[in-house]
């Protein structure tokens, strides 16, 4: 899941690009408001974490713009100044939470999974689909009642899928999810994560659909128990 | 009391005394001017002019060597009062009263002249003024006292009110006291002194209460990002994560052991007394950069002093002068590109001296150097991790010197100039 992190001290923000990657986060790190729209222009983020205090103004300015505009974005807010007031003023300026530094790491990743799954509509922690069950927290996966041996990255890109099932993933947003700036994309890793997939969950448990993208089986064709371990 | 009857006894006494003298005398001038006639059948008789409650207290008899007694006034002792030599002053008793009189050697008349009054008189005389003056005191007094506490009183209400409300505030309460205006006269600068006080402490504490909010809020980022990296070391994956994380969490401790040393600067240089003794710049400047070769070094930034020829001294407070450099030196440091030079000059312009920072730093946006006294405002760049608190140090230290600071970008660099007035 790709975040935008939005802090100014080169400590912390490093922090947060390597410790929310090893949480299974892919993160994108810019230090001021204006780097901050960029990014924003240019990606797809399933969340934004925003320190207040920046260098070329207040982070509050920010999610005012981003909630004047597309009001969908998921946003954490980190800040120092956690009185209550401070805490008032930035939700009722459209965060969806908020953290107090200094704040813990498993703590954040846990808030930003649950952000983003209830940007989803889901509110089970869990996301099941057609015998698979997948959780976020642990990056651990079942299928059929089996434990199922994921990499990172495919762990990323079956969560993409099942996350809004039904719904079509283009080769480019499968990898804009899993790769931040800072990461060459190998023209065919979409691919290769796609066909291990396959191996492990049955043929036609990923569908492509020609020209469009990737999609999971939808849940009324799911295949009997039997099925599966005959393949 | 006892004193009152005294001087009250003596008074009478004196003025009394004084009255027989002048009464002998004037009998002794009559009798010389012959307004007396002293027939030889029998003693004159002599009407003592005087007030007339006091008239026929009065007596007076003359007495010839010769002859006797020649003259007397009413209510006069037919009998000799006193020695025939006798003069001035004498108590005498007389058919069982006690007399005071008086006499003088008349040497016209060959004779005396004794002048008196009765001691019961006097006494009477003590009494009546006694009570005349004592029966009205002890009525008026206890009334005189009443009124004199009644008004004072009522003068200091005011002044007692004030003190119960400044006894019922609060410490924490520093508004102005409430009606000043309307506060009689007397009290007036009183109260709009203490007004100012209060109003000097609230800004005095507010400023406090900033710095400690502010000092607050700046430590959280760095120990957020210090718990941050050593999540990160404790659940690194691999040794390389490891490394950079342990990496991060020194010099984050470093930058933020940095960054408390300024907040406490910053405290001192606003709540320290200035104490003004004879600097020596050349030397405050050497012992300043031999603070910062380490991190001079650290950085690759080498640090040149062009000290003055004549060792140049101001008037200043050697710790705010020191903090403020030191502020504006490490800030040149942190802000120079690898391998460049520093040079930090001392030149005198008359009794006034420059001290110029001359760095190869990117400078500082102009909103920035406007806003140098604001506390925290930071630089903008990947290196400047800096909290600003450098600049509002040496800003707030050099406002207290009278200073002045100023920011420049030349052809050859940046360049930091401090103005010492003349000492």
């Amino acid at each position: 899941m790709r975040i935008l992190v939005v802090e100014d001290d080169s400590i912390l923000a490093d922090g947060l690009r390597v410790g929310l990657g090893m949480a299974g986060f892919t993160a994108d790190v810019v230090s001021c408001l204006e780097d901050a729209r960029a990014a924003l222009a240019g990606a797809e983020y399933r969340a934004l974490v925003l320190d207040l205090m920046l260098p070329d103004g207040s982070g509050l300015d920010l999610l005012r713009e981003l909630r004047a505009g597309r009001a969908g974005l998921p946003v954490l807010l980190l800040t120092a100044r956690d009185q209550v007031e401070d805490r008032v003023a930035g939700l009722d300026a459209g965060a969806d939470d908020y953290l107090g530094k200094p704040f813990d790491l498993d703590e954040l990743a846990a808030r930003l999974r649950a952000l983003s799954r209830r940007s989803d509509g889901r509110a089970a922690a869990q996301i099941s689909h057609a015998g698979l069950e997948l959780d976020p927290g642990t990056r651990s996966a079942a299928f059929n009642g089996q434990p199922l041996k994921l990499s990172r990255r495919e762990f990323a890109v079956l969560q993409a899928l099942a996350e809004r099932p039904g719904r079509v993933l283009a080769k480019s947003d499968l990898e804009d999810r899993l790769y931040g700036w800072d990461e060459e994309v190998e023209s065919n890793a979409v691919e290769v994560h796609i066909h291990h997939l396959r191996a492990k969950l049955g043929r036609d448990f990923i569908e492509t659909l020609r020209g469009i993208g990737y999609r999971l089986r939808p849940e009324e064709t799911s295949p009997s128990r039997s099925a599966s371990a005959s393949s | 009391m006892f004193w009152i009857e005294n001087s009250t006894r003596a008074e009478v006494t004196r003025v009394l005394d004084a009255r027989l003298v002048e009464a002998a005398r004037m009998v002794s001038s009559l009798v010389s001017k012959n307004q007396i006639a002293l027939n030889r059948d029998g003693p004159a008789q002599i009407t003592l002019s005087h007030d007339e409650s006091y008239e026929h207290q009065q007596f007076c008899q003359i007495w010839s060597f010769t002859q006797g007694l020649v003259g007397r006034s009413n209510g006069a002792p037919r009998a000799q009062l006193v020695p025939a030599d006798a003069t001035g002053f004498r108590d005498v008793t007389r058919d069982g009263k006690d007399l005071r009189v008086y006499t003088i050697i008349d040497p016209d008349l060959g004779g005396q002249v004794t002048v008196g009054d009765s001691l019961a008189m006097r006494n009477r005389l003590v009494r009546d003024v006694i009570e005349g003056f004592l029966w009205p005191a002890l009525v008026i007094l206890p009334v005189m006292w009443g009124l004199i506490w009644f008004a004072i009183s009522r003068g200091l209400a005011p002044l007692d009110r004030f003190a119960r409300d400044l006894d019922a505030r609060p410490s924490e309460d520093l508004r102005a006291l409430p009606g000043t205006a309307r506060q009689p006269r007397e009290i007036r600068p009183l109260a709009g002194a203490l007004d100012d006080l209060l109003a000097r402490l609230a800004a005095a504490r507010g400023r406090e209460r900033e710095f400690i909010a502010y000092a607050a809020h700046e430590m959280k980022t760095p120990l957020a990002g210090l718990k941050t990296q050593a999540h990160i070391a404790r659940h690194a994956p691999d040794t390389d994560t490891r490394e950079h994380a342990l990496a991060a969490i020194s010099t984050s401790v470093d930058r933020t052991d940095r960054m408390v040393r300024q907040l406490l600067d910053l405290a001192q240089v606003d709540s320290r007394e200035a104490r003004a003794t004879s600097v020596e710049l050349n030397g405050l400047l050497r012992q300043v950069l031999g603070d910062l070769a380490g991190l001079a070094t650290r950085r690759g930034v080498t640090l040149e002093l062009y000290s003055a020829p004549d060792a140049p001294t101001v008037e200043d407070d050697p710790l705010l002068l020191s903090l403020a450099l030191r502020n504006l030196i490490e800030n040149a440091v942190q802000a120079s590109p690898d391998g460049a030079a520093i040079k930090v000059s001392v030149t005198t312009s008359g009794a006034a001296l420059l001290v110029d920072i001359h760095d190869h730093g990117p400078g500082l946006p102009p909103e920035i150097a406007q806003q140098a006294g604001q506390k925290f405002v930071k630089g903008k760049g990947a290196d400047a991790n800096g909290s600003g608190l450098g600049l509002s140090i040496a800003h707030d230290a050099l406002t207290r010197l009278s200073g002045t600071l100023s920011f420049e970008m030349r052809a050859d660099g940046h360049h930091t100039r401090v103005d010492l007035p003349a000492a």
